[in-house]
């Protein structure tokens, strides 16, 4: 049998949240989770799924990876970024790609979500796709 | 009358030059730009492949027909480098677009043709009045044997329609399709790079049914080169479409808007579609266009399509190509090299 690191069920209950960057939101106190979660710190666990996807994103803070885990590796260096949604402020801890130089970040922060490939397992096992981010072609 | 509800587009940001492939391999770059007239080719980023594009270009489409994507009764793939050998790309993009579970989703293959195919399907199926919507995306990542004809002008984009019965922008008047056996360009199973018929690409393939299928679907509709406004051909290379346009008898200024090769390479499937997209950016409605697709093998799809009032209002609610065609980060045939995973190393 070929070697497969990736847990198949796992990436497949977590599509809507790599994909449409579905969070959830508490019908009680109004929090927004992202990855979704089942119950709100209030205490409420009535929560309704919303969408990401389509909001503004604005990049809050980076840095450069120079160290980077073995999935990354033939990708470094990485930049990871705190992205912040403007109209829930929920924040994402996410790769930045298409990155001429650095000083491209400093310029604009506004940034666009990006369907791409996150992980390849192996040549034979499944490819896991997700949403990253780039800077936005201000025009 | 049936047509597209909304178009869309994608290409990577990176780009190469073909002067700098030329300096790898040892070529005159002159005589290479002159070959291809092919400046640069876009290059897809190491997470980026033919799906990845795909769900860029779709949603463009969707954004731009304004339809919810639960509305969509079918999503069509056309391709020729599926980054699985079993698997569908249109599987993923019901999830990624956020379509309904109970549509019917495919991948074809017919060389560069097939997005096409699934255009006139997509077309025939609304016009039936069995489905309202349907998502046809044309993407590819093809790859050539490096150093060879095709590294100079394979390249990464993806182009997507969503085809409508009601709403549209653009009118679909009619279609016309012309095949055969001519192995002009294949790729085995497990062969990483496609093999071509030496000196029998052009006469007997590209340009027989290109021009036929043209001068067919003229014929059937009675209409002549001066009916048209533009005329969008399948860009393996620039010097081909221009050609076929002069023995079709259209002068080159209907061809150029529609033209794209030049800045990002040969993008299969979406080849033609990708100067498709560029003519609605720009096209004035009641603009008739002439769109003849072709993939080796070989086939071509031709269509009539009008622009309507309507495009206008859509234009800007998604990038345009050209804002695309603008925002580039070159790289070298090192990193080129590293992006498309030509390196290959022990696991
Ligand atoms: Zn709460």
């Amino acid at each position: 049998m070929p070697a497969y690191t990736v847990p198949v069920p796992r990436y497949w209950r977590r599509i809507g949240t790599y994909y449409r960057l579905e969070a959830s939101r508490c019908r009680n106190c109004g929090r927004v989770y992202y990855p979704p979660r089942m119950r709100c710190v209030c205490g409420c666990k009535d929560m309704e799924k919303i969408r990401l996807l389509g909001g503004k994103f604005q990049l809050i803070d980076f840095t450069v990876l120079h160290s980077v885990s073995e999935d990354f590796e033939k990708q470094k260096p990485i930049f990871v970024g705190i992205v912040e949604e403007s109209s829930t402020n929920v924040r994402i801890i996410t790769q930045i790609v298409d990155v001429a130089d650095v000083s491209d970040l400093e310029k604009s922060r506004e940034v666009e979500p990006v369907f791409r490939v996150v992980k390849r397992d192996g040549n034979v096992g499944i490819i896991c796709y997700g949403t990253k981010f780039r800077p936005k072609i201000v025009g | 009358m049936a047509g597209i509800s909304g178009w869309g587009c994608y290409i990577p940001r990176y780009r190469i030059t073909t002067r700098e492939i030329a300096r790898v391999w040892g070529d005159d770059p002159l005589r290479i730009r002159d070959l291809y007239l092919i400046e640069e080719k876009t290059v897809e980023s190491y997470d980026e492949d033919a799906t990845t594009m795909a769900v860029e270009a779709a949603r463009r489409a969707i954004a731009r027909s304004a339809i919810d994507p639960e509305d969509l009764d079918a999503i069509l793939v056309g391709t020729e480098s599926k980054p699985y050998a079993v698997k569908p790309i249109a599987s993923i993009l019901i999830d990624a677009v956020g379509a309904r579970y109970n549509i019917q989703a495919v991948d074809s293959e017919f060389a560069c043709k097939a997005a096409s195919d699934m255009m006139i399907l997509a077309l025939m199926s609304v016009i039936n009045g069995r489905y309202r919507n349907v998502l046809v995306v044309a993407t590819d990542a093809s790859q050539g044997e490096p150093g060879e004809h095709l590294d100079y002008s394979a390249s990464a984009g993806s182009a997507a329609f969503v085809i409508s019965r009601d709403n549209t922008c653009v009118e679909v008047e009619d279609f016309y399709s012309y095949c055969s056996d001519t192995p002009d360009f294949w790729r085995r199973e497990c062969c990483p790079y496609p093999a071509h018929g030496e000196g029998f690409t052009g006469e007997p393939a590209y340009f027989r049914h290109i021009v036929s299928a043209a001068r067919g679907l003229m014929e059937k509709m009675g209409l002549r080169p001066d009916d048209f406004d533009y005329v969008v051909l399948h860009q393996p290379n620039a010097r081909f479409p221009v050609r076929a346009a002069s023995m079709l008898g259209f002068p080159i200024d209907k061809v150029k808007p529609g033209l794209v090769v030049d800045r990002i390479g040969n993008t299969y499937n979406a080849s033609a579609l990708l100067g498709l997209v560029n003519v609605l950016d720009q096209a004035r409605p009641g603009s008739r266009i002439l769109l003849v697709t072709y993939g080796s093998g070989a086939g071509s799809n031709a269509m009539s399509m009008i622009v309507k009032d309507s495009v206008e209002e859509r234009r800007g609610r998604a990038e345009r190509l050209q804002d695309m065609l603008e925002t580039k980060i070159y790289v070298d045939y090192s990193l080129y090299s590293r992006f498309r995973k030509l390196i290959k190393m022990l696991q």
